[in-house]
């Protein structure tokens, strides 16, 4: 299992486990050893989790699907930071050449009261999906594809809303804000809707919506720090928390019932 | 759901109450300044705002911005609380963390609350002293303001406690201002450095303009 270039580490780490939605959970402590530096961490993770297994345990439960940075399936709080300690960047890109030998790693999963645990480090993250259900897509007939010419869409706006539709929806800004608030990602949706003239009509009451809804998961507010677009793999801005903030003021003020 | 049921709309009135007391706190630490000016200027100024009938509309509608910040304020933060219930047991360090600023800034409110009802205390009812001072100029008998911040600030332990309080304020303020642009929906990235750089000058402005007063009064009186 080996690199080419690598060396192999020894690692200790300290792991959330917990059996279900309504255990207590706890850390328990494990080792991971001869662990190439060029693994990733999910890899790492593969390499432990055979050792349990190998030795008759239950081996540690974790989400995790492409593996390349792009599903958003992949999660975990490690040493206190949501994907791990480098930016843009999801836990399946994360290397283990980012850790030294002897390093003890504390391993959790994401925690909001929205993202209940549903064993050790899986969270349902299907509050997100309900957010989107709300209002994250345009409900006219736009018809056949229109020719390319015949809307035309500045390079700038359009850029705009591509960096918000980077947006994989996989949880780290609620991991990484102190309020465990869905705001970057919900603003995410509405932007890169709002931007383009087919989601145009509807953005008001699309932020009104998707907000209503994001209130109802029970996710927290937005103070303004930032760390939710430190800890995005996408690095979305924080501009589109402010285009959100307008469009649901203004989405209230006409709002007719 | 209604606009002030909503987790934005209580950010966004909280921010425009706290904009709204930026606007008096500067004000008022202009007002403080006069201290610079003669003691006439600092009593007849004091006299003008508060022999004015309309002082009264102004003292309410002070009273229920406080209010309406305090209280939206307070309920964003239980909700935020209880939107995480189980804590992480390592805190994030370096960029992906959350500043100190913003992690305290219900502790900062309250030792800015616990400060204005002590200073209204100390100054709006003139509690201090046993007896109202009182000052003439020309015919006009007014409350001697200025001789009373001066009794006041011969005590050692209440500048240190007041200067201490001012620079909770400018630090409240170093996040909430910029904060509270950014909640009314105001962003962009041409701007976005110069707002939060707004924001620290204003803090230093009005931390310094307040701080100024009971330390030069302070020394003045050495």
């Amino acid at each position: 299992m080996a690199g080419t270039g690598g060396k192999n580490i020894n690692l200790k780490l300290k792991v959330w486990k917990q059996n279900g939605p309504n255990d207590k959970g706890q850390f328990l402590n494990y080792e991971a050893k001869n662990i190439s530096t060029e693994m990733s961490f999910l890899e790492m993770l593969d390499v432990m989790n055979e050792d349990l297994i190998n030795q008759g345990e239950n081996p540690v439960e974790f989400d995790h699907d492409c593996r390349e940075g792009i599903c958003g399936t992949c999660s975990l709080v490690i040493n206190g930071q949501a994907h791990g300690p480098d930016r843009g960047t999801t836990t399946c890109q994360l290397h283990m050449r980012r850790f030294k030998d002897g390093d003890t790693i504390a391993i959790e999963p994401f925690r909001a009261k929205a993202f209940p645990v549903i064993k050790d480090l899986v969270v349902d993250r299907s509050a997100f999906d309900r957010v989107i259900q709300s209002g994250g897509y345009v409900s006219t007939n736009a018809g056949n594809a229109p020719d390319a010419n015949s809307i035309l869409i500045g390079k700038e706006v359009a850029d705009e809303a591509f960096n918000a539709a980077a947006c994989i929806g996989c949880g780290a800004c609620v991991a990484a804000c102190k309020n465990a608030s869905a705001s970057l990602f919900v603003s995410a949706k509405i932007s890169h809707l709002a931007l383009l003239p087919q989601g145009a009509a509807e953005r008001e009451k699309r932020a009104r919506n998707m907000v209503a809804q994001m209130d109802e998961e029970a996710f927290g507010a937005c103070t303004n720090t930032g760390a939710c677009s430190a800890a995005c793999p996408k690095e979305i801005s924080l501009e589109n928390i402010a285009l959100m903030n307008r469009d649901f003021a203004k989405g209230s003020a006409k709002n007719r019932s | 759901m209604s606009y002030l049921s909503s987790t934005i709309g209580r950010k966004q009135v909280v921010g425009i109450a706290g904009l709204g007391l930026c606007l008096f706190v500067l004000t008022h630490m202009l007002g403080n300044l006069l201290v610079f000016v003669s003691p006439q200027a600092y009593n007849e100024y004091g006299h003008a705002l508060t022999s004015n009938p309309l002082i009264y509309i102004a003292e309410a509608g002070l009273i229920a911005i406080f209010l309406g910040h305090i209280i939206l304020a307070l309920c964003l933060s239980m909700k935020n609380k209880a939107a995480r219930p189980v804590k992480y047991a390592v805190n994030a360090e370096g960029e992906k963390s959350t500043s100190f600023v913003t992690k305290t800034m219900k502790h900062q409110g309250i030792v800015i609350l616990v400060f204005v009802v002590w200073h209204l205390y100390t100054f709006k009812f003139g509690s201090f002293a046993p007896e109202q001072f009182e000052v003439q100029y020309g015919d006009v008998v007014m409350r001697d303001l200025y001789r009373l911040m001066v009794e006041v600030f011969a005590n050692p332990m209440y500048v240190a406690w007041y200067v201490f309080a001012v620079f909770i304020l400018g630090y409240h303020l170093s996040h909430g201002f910029s904060s509270a642009i950014k909640t009314l929906g105001f962003s962009h990235p041409k701007y976005d450095d110069k707002l939060t750089k707004l924001g620290w000058l204003y803090s230093a402005l009005v931390t310094l303009g307040f701080a100024s007063q009971p330390i030069y009064v302070f020394l003045s009186n050495q």
